[in-house]
């Protein structure tokens, strides 16, 4: 091959990748695009429900398997006065508070959330950033909590409004931490609000004094801090309407893969 | 006017529709694929075997050091460290670098955005895959699977395999009949990627889903656990992204325009007068 011919492959190669690399930029920023790309969070979804029993369990392990290392991600210690409060007399006047759709309120002390049926489970947490931690979780079943409160039935969604502000440059009202789960993930057997880890009381930086475990979802969905649970017929009117701070932010609301 | 000296040229039919319109497909699909799984391997540039991360020790990591007073950009593979600033770790224009795993010019947005990466990754993995399932159907279908694909028994002989690959090595090409299919060492780097590689990233992808894995935790387990199925995914990925630049290589040492021209329109030319190689 003449030096000429390949001098003139190079550049056409280079001009094509200069090409690629700028319309791809360009795409992520058209909301059209975007949106369009959006629709694979539905195709996702149905698939796993497809293929997947409600009650399928995610993979439990054995206690030889617990990470001695478990990374804490998102708040590590929250700094709003509510909580550094309530954390100074160590929870003794929290109250979890559960509303919205449902016919009987509650606000339960930790020690009626202790009462509740529970479950310990092993399992391992996937951080959307790619790493996984395996833990022990000893929590409330959420389903046990929502009988008791009793899900009217236009109910869809819990939303888990939490503690922790983590953003708090958001203008519009949106930087606290809040997640929502639909009534299949809400009524999953794994599905609790969890108080101790690792046979321990659940530290700060993993959300005490309860998170909730989701665990056929990505970690940013099991919402540290949770100080109310609310049932709900749409996530229109939260936050900024995607059903949580990251989803608001343009991650997955269906965080299963 | 007859010219003795000159082989004739035929054009023979070489690539049906169905496989020209699934590998233009195939190449932005891949493509993209790459990219932003790049953008998504930045978020936690290491990699690590097993179920879960030990975050003392990855296997490769790919970090920011200060050196002196100086950032570098450093890879560590095991117990070696390599400087790769500019490339993994630490990159950008200079006065403008960030830590980073890959660049950007190597991911999709350029800039870091964890969730726009995923958006594309998902989308266009759902594309690949059912653009891989109509490749797959009509290649076996049809026959072209063993017609084309399949290397005959004489093809598979030693010593005729020790010659292609030399020849390859010098970039000798068939030539005359020779050239009208594929020789051996191209069917099994096609079969390889077709069979092998690509089925490997739809399945360790699959088994890096915490809600896939409540489906089939089997499947995860055979890959030796999430994080071994992570690692598995960015390999096979590396041996595509390697097959790449060898088979587009190949493409234009082997005949840049007669090679698209047989990708465009399906029409490969031989000279079926020259003597094979």
């Amino acid at each position: 091959m003449s030096l000429h011919r390949r001098g003139w492959l190079k550049a056409a190669g280079a001009g094509l990748g200069a090409l690629w690399l700028a319309g791809c930029d360009r795409l992520t920023r058209s909301p059209g695009f975007t949106g369009v790309l959006r629709v694979a969070e539905q195709w996702t979804q149905g698939a796993h429900r497809l293929i997947t029993d409600r009650n399928a369990l995610a993979k439990e392990f054995g206690p030889e398997h617990i990470s001695t290392d478990f990374r804490a991600n998102g708040t590590l210690r929250p700094q709003d006065p509510g909580y550094l409060a309530l954390l100074a007399e160590n929870f003794a006047g929290y109250r979890l508070v559960v509303d919205g759709l449902v016919e009987r309120p509650l606000a339960l002390s930790l020690a009626e959330v202790r009462a509740l049926p529970s479950r310990t489970q092993i399992t391992r947490h996937d951080c959307v950033e790619g790493w996984s931690s395996i833990g022990k979780w000893t929590g409330a079943r959420l389903s046990a909590l929502l009988d008791r409160a009793g899900v009217k039935p236009e109910a869809r969604y819990i939303v888990f409004h939490c503690a922790d502000t983590l953003d708090p440059f958001a203008t519009d009202g949106a930087g606290g931490y809040y997640e929502s789960i639909d009534l299949v993930d809400a009524y999953h057997p794994q599905t609790i609000l969890a108080y101790r880890m690792n046979d321990a009381t659940l530290p700060v930086r993993h959300g005490a004094p309860l998170r909730l475990r989701v665990e056929r979802q990505l970690g940013y969905k099991h919402a540290k801090y949770v100080m109310r649970i609310e049932a709900v017929a749409s996530l229109d009117r939260i936050g900024r309407g995607q059903g949580g701070f990251w989803p608001d932010r343009g991650y997955e609301w269906y965080a299963g893969v | 006017m007859a010219r003795p000296n000159r082989p004739r040229t035929v054009l023979v039919k070489r690539h049906g529709i169905v496989t020209r319109i699934t590998h233009a497909l195939n190449v932005v699909f891949v493509a993209v694929l790459l990219m932003s799984g790049l953008q998504i391997f930045n978020a936690h540039p290491a990699l690590y075997w097993g179920q879960a991360s030990t975050f003392e020790s990855p296997w490769i990591a790919m970090t920011k050091a200060e050196i002196g007073d100086e950032a570098r950009g450093i890879t560590t593979i095991g117990s070696l460290r390599f400087d790769t600033t500019g490339l993994f770790g630490w990159s950008g224009r200079e006065g403008a670098r960030e830590p980073r795993g890959f660049p950007a010019w190597a991911t999709i947005p350029s800039w870091r955005d964890l969730a726009a990466g995923r958006r594309w990754h998902f989308f266009f993995a759902w594309l690949f895959v059912a653009n891989g399932l109509v490749y797959l159907a009509w290649t076996v279908l049809s026959g072209r699977l063993k017609r084309d694909l399949l290397p005959t028994r004489d093809q598979l002989r030693p010593g005729r395999l020790a010659r292609e690959i030399l020849d390859h090595a010098r970039l000798r090409f068939p030539k005359g009949e020779a050239a009208r299919r594929y020789n051996a060492i191209q069917k099994l780097a096609y079969l390889a990627v077709i069979l092998v590689l690509l089925p490997a990233m739809l399945l360790t992808g699959l088994c890096m889903s915490p809600g896939f894995n409540a489906a089939a935790p089997w499947l995860t387990d055979l890959f030796g656990g999430r994080q071994s199925a992570r690692t598995f995914h960015f390999l096979s990925a590396g041996l595509i992204a390697l097959f790449v630049v060898v088979h587009v290589a190949m493409v234009v040492a082997s005949g840049l325009w007669n090679n698209l021209r047989a990708m465009i329109t399906g029409r490969y030319a031989i000279q079926p007068g020259e003597p094979p190689r």
